[in-house]
């Protein structure tokens, strides 16, 4: 399905999330590939997107949330405590259910990031600006609207700026929380297309209350449940051939 | 059968429907009265004032020929204006502070309450603290009293409509910025301060707007002072003071002239309230 190369990039090790004394996540294992789109699937409140935000350390936001165990990415352990956030987020990008502009102008929503990060001459900026737009597949649509606030988008256009955005800063890994689940399906087509064209480039892991989605977009699907991966395979084995009946049960919409 | 119980109990659905459009109309209805009356009013016997004179002639003695306001709306303007630049920095950063880290800590919730009490402290016992501690101190009344009361006023106002403000930020547009990298005083003054600008300087208008007719807090504070004055350390006039002094006044000039400095007034806090729904306005559309 892809080449060779496929290295472990993401390492969940014996992993556990709590938030306060409740046990979320259990004993999590998890391996994710470099280059791929993994997608994280199951009923709500099964944990996909509390694994999905430890690996951009989102939960360090909130006193009474924590972890236990092991969590790589490469050979960095980013769960040290001398992890430096801000350079941690510079690698791995966050898209969110809705959209979430900023206040400000299209252009100064994807410079935001990069100006935190980076100090590029105007020129610089400018080509940035246009990379990322360009690669998330809205610069024709916005490059008239530079100065318009990104607000002033369609719901659509404001997700594909936040993956814009999310981009500018050259991550390895974007981070995608339910993208598509407040948008119309053409929308959502639209983002899905960008995902496969994104594919390779960066890698990619997807949390979708969408089976078919997951199925269309990735190449590596874990089915969650109850704080627990129940089975974590190839995306075509997860939905034709899975291994646990409770795999079967819920991606054949017998249960969930 | 069946269909006449339905229709029965639509008439009285369409009733009720009615009847709480009829009662919610005479409320507006009754509010505007009152409303409009009191614009008529200031309007009416106001506009017989304005002239000229008011911006550039001192507050006379009674039975003068001439006379205008110039005193008290130079005043005015000084310690609105003073007051309104120390409580604004002082009431956005609490407001930040409340909404963004005190959330549901201990030192919040005591700010917070604090705060409250504050914003309903009637003015004249913050008149009397100044007084109090700073007019007695000093031996004499001065504008200086009485831009420190404003600024008490000023400050729980802008606390309390910047935490508000703040906190209709959604939270994953805060957690959009922290997943970029932003440091936490970024993420504040570039994203939850700008979401929430027009809001915050609204409150800061309103503030402004109700410090403009505050009366008791500068008669225990900056009195009054009947000879143009640049002068802080002295007692200053101030638009709300002379209007009190001067409308119970039995002399026609000096009515005639507090009628003005009303007008003066509602005519500021009219439009400060203007400017705030523009921009407001602009913001959201």
């Amino acid at each position: 399905m892809h080449n060779s190369s496929t290295n472990v990039l993401i390492q969940f090790d014996h992993f556990n999330f709590y938030y306060g004394k409740f046990l979320a996540l259990k004993d999590i294992n998890l391996s994710i590939l470099q280059g791929v789109v993994t997608a994280f699937i199951g009923p709500s409140g099964c944990g996909k997107s509390t694994l999905l935000r430890a690996i951009n350390r989102m939960y360090a936001l909130y006193p009474g949330q924590r972890v236990e165990g092991g969590l790589r990415i490469g050979d960095e352990n980013i769960l040290a405590e001398d992890v430096d956030l801000s350079e941690l987020r510079k690698r791995v990008g966050m898209i969110f259910q809705k959209p979430t502009p900023f206040p400000m102008s299209v252009y100064n929503n994807i410079a935001y990031g990069v100006r935190l990060h980076e100090n590029l001459s105007r020129s610089a900026m400018d080509e940035r600006v246009e990379w990322a737009l360009r690669k998330a597949a809205l610069w024709d649509e916005v490059k008239d609207k530079l100065n318009q606030e990104g607000m002033s988008l369609s719901g659509g256009q404001q997700q594909r700026l936040c993956i814009a955005r999310g981009i500018a800063v050259h991550p390895e890994i974007l981070l995608l929380d339910e993208p598509t689940s407040a948008l119309d399906p053409i929308s959502t087509m639209r983002i899905e297309e960008l995902i496969s064209e994104l594919r390779g480039e960066f890698t990619i892991v997807i949390v979708t209350h969408n089976m078919q989605q997951a199925a269309r977009v990735s190449d590596y699907t874990a089915y969650m449940y109850l704080g627990e991966v129940v089975e974590y395979n190839k995306t075509e084995t997860i939905f034709y051939n899975p291994q646990k009946t409770e795999t079967e049960d819920y991606v054949t919409g017998r249960f969930g | 059968m069946k269909y006449r119980k339905i229709s029965w109990l639509l008439f009285k659905r369409q009733l009720l429907d009615w009847m709480s459009v009829i009662l919610s109309l005479f409320a507006i209805l009754f509010g505007l009265f009152w409303l409009f009356w009191i614009l008529w009013t200031t309007l009416s016997l106001g506009i017989s004032g304005l002239s000229l004179d008011l911006f550039t002639e001192m507050t006379p003695p009674p039975n003068s020929e001439t006379g205008g306001l110039a005193n008290a709306i130079m005043g005015s303007l000084m310690m609105v204006g003073l007051a309104t630049l120390l409580g604004t920095p002082i009431g956005i950063f609490s407001g930040i502070y409340l909404a963004e880290f005190g959330r549901r800590n201990m030192l919040g919730e005591i700010v917070r309450f604090i705060n409250d009490i504050l914003l309903s402290a009637p003015s004249i016992i913050i008149g009397l603290f100044i007084y109090e501690i700073y007019v007695t101190r000093r031996g004499h009344f001065s504008g200086w009293a009485g831009v420190l009361a404003l600024t008490l006023i000023v400050i729980p106002v802008v606390v309390r409509t910047t935490e508000n403000m703040l906190r209709l930020v959604p939270t994953s547009l805060r957690e959009a910025a922290y997943a970029l990298g932003a440091p936490n005083w970024h993420m504040i003054l570039n994203v939850s301060l700008r979401a929430s600008f027009a809001g915050v300087i609204t409150g800061v208008m309103l503030a402004v707007a109700r410090i403009s007719g505050e009366t008791a807090p500068l008669l225990f504070t900056a009195l009054s002072n009947q000879y143009w004055s640049l002068n802080l350390d002295e007692p200053l006039a101030s638009l709300p003071v002379v209007i009190f002094k001067f409308a119970m006044s039995p002399f026609a000039d000096w009515s005639r002239l507090a009628w003005a400095g009303v007008f003066l007034i509602v005519l500021t806090v009219l439009l400060l309230n203007i400017l705030a729904r523009l921009i407001l306005q602009r913001k959201t559309s």
